[in-house]
């Protein structure tokens, strides 16, 4: 592929449509119409080079329209998944391939047949993903190095027909007022660079960078959300922990210990229903509106050489009043408050009593998350736990089994042992429940219920953070320096007597126009007219 | 302290009331600037056009306070239920129009922008105005910054959607009924429709209308809801508890939930009121109203109103992209433990970006100007009330609160 020579002398690159240097050009010589100056008539790789299988990709990637077309798909697929609530939205406890059909009737049926439940994670939609990463990537070097060649190496002398197909443009005879022109033009924040007489006053060039920075900005993005699904980068973990309660955080061991979290107490307030501001809105709220969420929590770290299993060593490292808005953070750690289960049973306390006197021989209390096996109440006097379920369901019609690891709702089988009945007598309490299996002589009765809040943690490390914060941080930069900015040139050039003036911006041309009528205002110079 | 809360309150509204009025006026004044073919460049073009363009202000400024008195009554910036959020909306396009004005003093923009940003407000309007509490989640400062500047970008996104319709208004031959026209008379009709909504709520509001049905659900459960509209269609199956004007058909089965009936009741009697004022508006005019309106616009330069809805896209993606993807992902960050969920409000904001950035790259390698670039902003206007609104009432998400 050969370079162009241009007779000015600059050698171009294949492709290029008009000179570098002198802006004549190479292309459609002899044409009168304006010339197109996207990316200058720099040479772009995609319209160049067509014929290898590389190439072919390369120009796929690189074309606008297929670019569009990416877009606009992401844009339906997303819309198509709000039709319908996403799975992670519905209760979770329904079962998402009976949930669609019973809330949405045959549409929803379909929505679930056809994977939309969890569009957004779908390998469909991430490789559309991709290739918007891949098409930016791609666009950006095709056209980002000529526009930069082009403008690095544009001359202020420039071919005429450069300056008269140029949509702005005059020719005149009459003399200009240069000093003048030159103050005027400084005044607007032109640089003025002159060559033989010519002109060419710029400004703003900075601006043509702008949507490559915000392509940078968006692949960098990109590639950030990417990240997440590598190891060690993203943690999402529920920590379910009730008042009183001491627990490791999960995921949070690293080489110098393992913190520990004790929930010391959970709050919730609410608005007071005589709160003179919203009188009006919680008269008509039949629910008590909540005003804040809140675990008064203590934050523990381990030694360095904790062993595992054996009982930590626990050093303080700080009380948080954790509300929601308001995380926890500690090393790359955060703790948000997130929700919470009040009133949830945690322990019950028991009377053993003699029936026929109604003695009370002694009194014991279960912790319903961790019981005991054998409770001693006096000499002779014990009570063994036989069978435990914490949240009773029954299995088959007959079995009982438990339904999870919650003492929502509990079942115990107790056995009592006495001096005076060594082999023990059998008894059945849970919540209202209180057989006895067979002629006891003594009786167990519930004497206090102990109820404590849960709070609902979430602890999550996001590394991914500093590199989306950036990749968000260069796209604003990248947008508003691209669509608040133009980028402005007037030229002049002298040809004898006359001179020949045109003017080019890359947007705004009705800004780019009256700047022309202030300038021509001040100094006399004509109006160019608008060729287009 | 009960005292001045209550006259904050009182205040507010007064104020809100004082702008609507305002704005009204500012329409009429931009209405008597347009020039005609006679004389294209009547003076009076110009005075009516500051008359105009000063009453924007001032009633912006009203607004304003409107705004601050209202945050000052309820302690947080009140833009946390649809009515404050949509009046807000509302607020924020005249502000755009102002700007916009100030760059290209286009009277007819005025014509256009105001009555719609009135329509908006007085859509908004029809919400409940209680002044409420927050929940826990929403009492974030990042949130108040996240809605302004959202709405400030959709505000100024939306008179392109007012540039482009005028473009279309002005291009769009009006000799032979075509597709375009018709599609100009049904975005004309849809605005109608919402004046409808507008006056059948209010009328209804005004003689304390309220009828009672009670009926059964898909799983059997007893619903009732009180429909504060005349009932033409009641729930299916449904029975009333009073013996006020009630319903002509019941609605599908499928249509069942506690406020399906009662909102597609809704939804019917808009449509019904704006085709009644769509037909008096035709009666009277004895032409398309867009074909009536079109003579007024000669003197507009097509390639002049293009510019401006270019430059309104221009300059409100980045502040569109800022608040709602930007702010509301650093809110969403703190609030919800991540920068995105897709939720459905997130999604329709993502969806909303997307849509311009198609635009721009549509104007800017397809060479889309003009009319397609017009016919595309009024696609943009429509997913940003469907965003606004629908995903409110329809499609509920973590933003229900809205
Ligand atoms: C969500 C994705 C994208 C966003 C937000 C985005 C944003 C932008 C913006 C704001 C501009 C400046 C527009 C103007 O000045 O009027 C721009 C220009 C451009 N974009 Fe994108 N873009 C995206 C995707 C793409 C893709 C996939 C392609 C690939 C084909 C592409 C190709 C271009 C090109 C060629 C330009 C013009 C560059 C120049 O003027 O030198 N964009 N983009």
């Amino acid at each position: 592929m050969e370079k162009i020579t241009c007779e000015c002398g600059h050698v171009n690159p294949f492709g290029t449509e008009i000179c570098e240097a002198c802006g004549k050009p190479l292309q459609n010589v002899d044409s009168t119409k304006l010339i197109n100056m996207r990316y200058e008539g720099g040479a772009v790789r995609s319209q160049t080079y067509k014929k290898h299988s590389i190439d072919k990709i390369w120009n796929f990637f690189s074309s606008v329209k297929v670019g569009i077309w990416i877009i606009v798909l992401i844009l339906v697929a997303a819309a198509i998944g709000t039709i319908f609530p996403q799975q992670m939205y519905i209760p979770p406890t329904a079962d998402p391939s009976t949930y669609y059909e019973e809330e949405y009737g045959t549409l929803g049926k379909i929505f679930y047949l056809l994977g939309f439940e969890n569009l957004y994670g779908s390998w469909w939609f991430m490789l559309l993903l991709a290739a918007l990463g891949i098409s930016l990537v791609i666009v950006s070097i095709d056209r980002g190095f000529p526009l930069y060649r082009a403008l690095k190496h544009q001359r202020v002398t420039r071919h005429n027909s450069f300056m008269n197909r140029q949509r702005l443009y005059i020719e005149v005879t009459q003399p200009l007022a240069l000093e003048q022109l030159k103050t005027s033009l400084k005044k607007r924040r032109y640089k003025v660079k002159e060559e033989n007489g010519n002109w060419l006053a710029e400004k703003n060039r900075f601006s043509r960078w702008g949507p490559y920075v915000n392509h940078t900005g968006l692949i960098l993005f990109l590639i950030g959300a990417m990240l997440r699904f590598f190891p060690d980068m993203y943690l999402d973990q529920p920590l379910w922990i009730k008042e009183g309660e001491t627990l490791a955080i999960p995921g949070t061991k690293t080489e110098d210990g393992q913190y520990y979290l004790k929930n010391n107490r959970f709050i919730m307030d609410t608005y007071k229903e005589n709160d003179p501001k919203f009188a009006e809105a919680l008269k008509k709220s039949s629910a008590d509106i909540p005003s804040n969420y809140q675990s008064n929590v203590t934050l523990y770290k381990t030694k360095k050489d904790f062993l595992p299993g054996a009982k930590p060593e626990l050093t303080k490292v700080k009380d948080y009043k954790l509300r929601v808005n308001d995380p926890l953070e500690f090393d790359s750690f955060s703790l948000y408050q997130v929700d919470f289960k009040p009133s949830q049973l945690d322990a019950f306390s028991f009377k053993l009593k003699r029936k026929k006197t109604d003695e009370t021989i002694g009194e014991f209390t279960v912790n319903l998350a961790n019981p005991k096996a054998t409770y001693h109440l006096k000499k002779g006097y014990d009570i063994t736990l036989k069978n435990y379920y914490k949240n009773v369901k029954v299995e088959n019609n007959k079995e009982l089994g438990s339904k999870d690891n919650n003492p929502e709702n509990p079942l115990m089988l107790l056995k009592i042992i006495a001096p005076d009945v060594p082999k023990g007598e059998r008894a059945v309490l849970g919540i209202q429940k209180n057989f006895e299996l067979g002629q006891n002589k003594y009786r167990i009765s519930l004497s206090g219920v102990k109820m404590k809040n849960v709070s609902g943690l979430t602890v999550k490390k996001d590394r991914t953070l500093p590199i989306i914060v950036i990749g968000g941080l260069i796209f604003m930069i990248g947008v508003v320096q691209g669509l608040y900015w133009n980028h402005r040139r007037v030229w002049l050039k002298k040809e004898g007597d006359r001179w020949l003036i045109a003017a080019h911006t890359n947007k705004n041309w009705f800004g780019m126009k009256r700047e022309l009528q202030g300038i021509s205002e001040e100094t006399g110079m004509p109006v160019l007219q608008d060729q287009s | 302290m009960r005292l001045q809360q209550f006259i904050m309150a009182q205040l507010s509204s007064t104020l809100l009331y004082i702008a609507f009025i305002i704005y009204l006026i500012a329409t009429l004044v931009f209405a008597l600037s347009l020039s005609d073919k006679k004389n294209k460049q009547a003076a009076y073009t110009k005075r009516w056009g500051r008359i105009g363009y000063g009453l924007s202000i001032i009633g912006f400024i009203t607004q304003l306070g409107y705004f601050i008195t209202r945050w000052v009554a309820s302690g947080h910036a009140p833009v946390s239920n649809l009515f404050e959020f949509v009046t807000f909306f509302g607020m924020m396009m005249v502000f755009a129009f102002i700007v916009l004005y100030g760059i290209y003093r286009a009277n007819a923009l005025g014509v256009f922008a105001m009555p719609i940003a009135l329509l908006i407000i007085a859509y908004g309007s029809m919400f409940p105005r209680d002044i409420a509490p927050l929940i826990p989640a929403l009492k974030s400062d990042w949130l108040k910054i996240h809605v302004t500047t959202a709405a400030l970008g959709e505000g100024i996104l939306s008179i392109s959607f007012i540039a482009g319709f005028i473009y279309l208004i002005r291009v769009v031959d009006q000799q032979l009924s075509s597709k375009k026209t018709k599609l100009i008379e049904s975005i004309i009709y849809l605005l109608l429709c919402v004046l409808g909504f507008i006056i059948i709520s209010a009328g209804s509001a005004a003689f304390h209308y309220e009828t009672t049905f009670s009926w059964k659900g898909t799983k059997g459960e007893k619903l009732e809801n009180v429909y504060t509209m005349p009932a033409l269609i009641g729930p299916h199956n449904g029975e009333q508890l009073d013996d006020h004007f009630g319903p002509l058909v019941d609605a599908p089965s499928w249509i069942n939930g506690k406020n399906a009936p009662k909102k597609l009741n809704t939804f019917v009697w808009s449509l019904l009121a704006g085709g009644v004022l769509y037909g008096l508006i035709r009666l009277i005019l004895r032409k398309r109203i867009a074909a009536a309106i079109r003579p007024r616009l000669m003197n507009l330069n097509p390639d002049f109103i293009d510019e401006i809805s270019y430059r309104s896209v221009a300059i409100g993606f980045p502040v569109f992209t800022l608040g709602a993807l930007v702010f509301a992902m650093i809110w969403a960050q703190a609030a919800w433990t991540r920068y995105w969920g897709w939720d459905p409000k997130e999604v329709w904001a993502l969806i909303t970006f997307l849509f311009y950035a198609a635009y721009l790259h549509f104007r800017l390698s397809r060479g889309w100007h003009g009319e397609k670039s017009a016919w595309l902003c009024v696609i943009g206007f429509v997913i940003i009330m469907f965003n606004l609104v629908a995903v409110n009432l329809v499609v509920a998400g973590l933003h229900s609160y809205a």
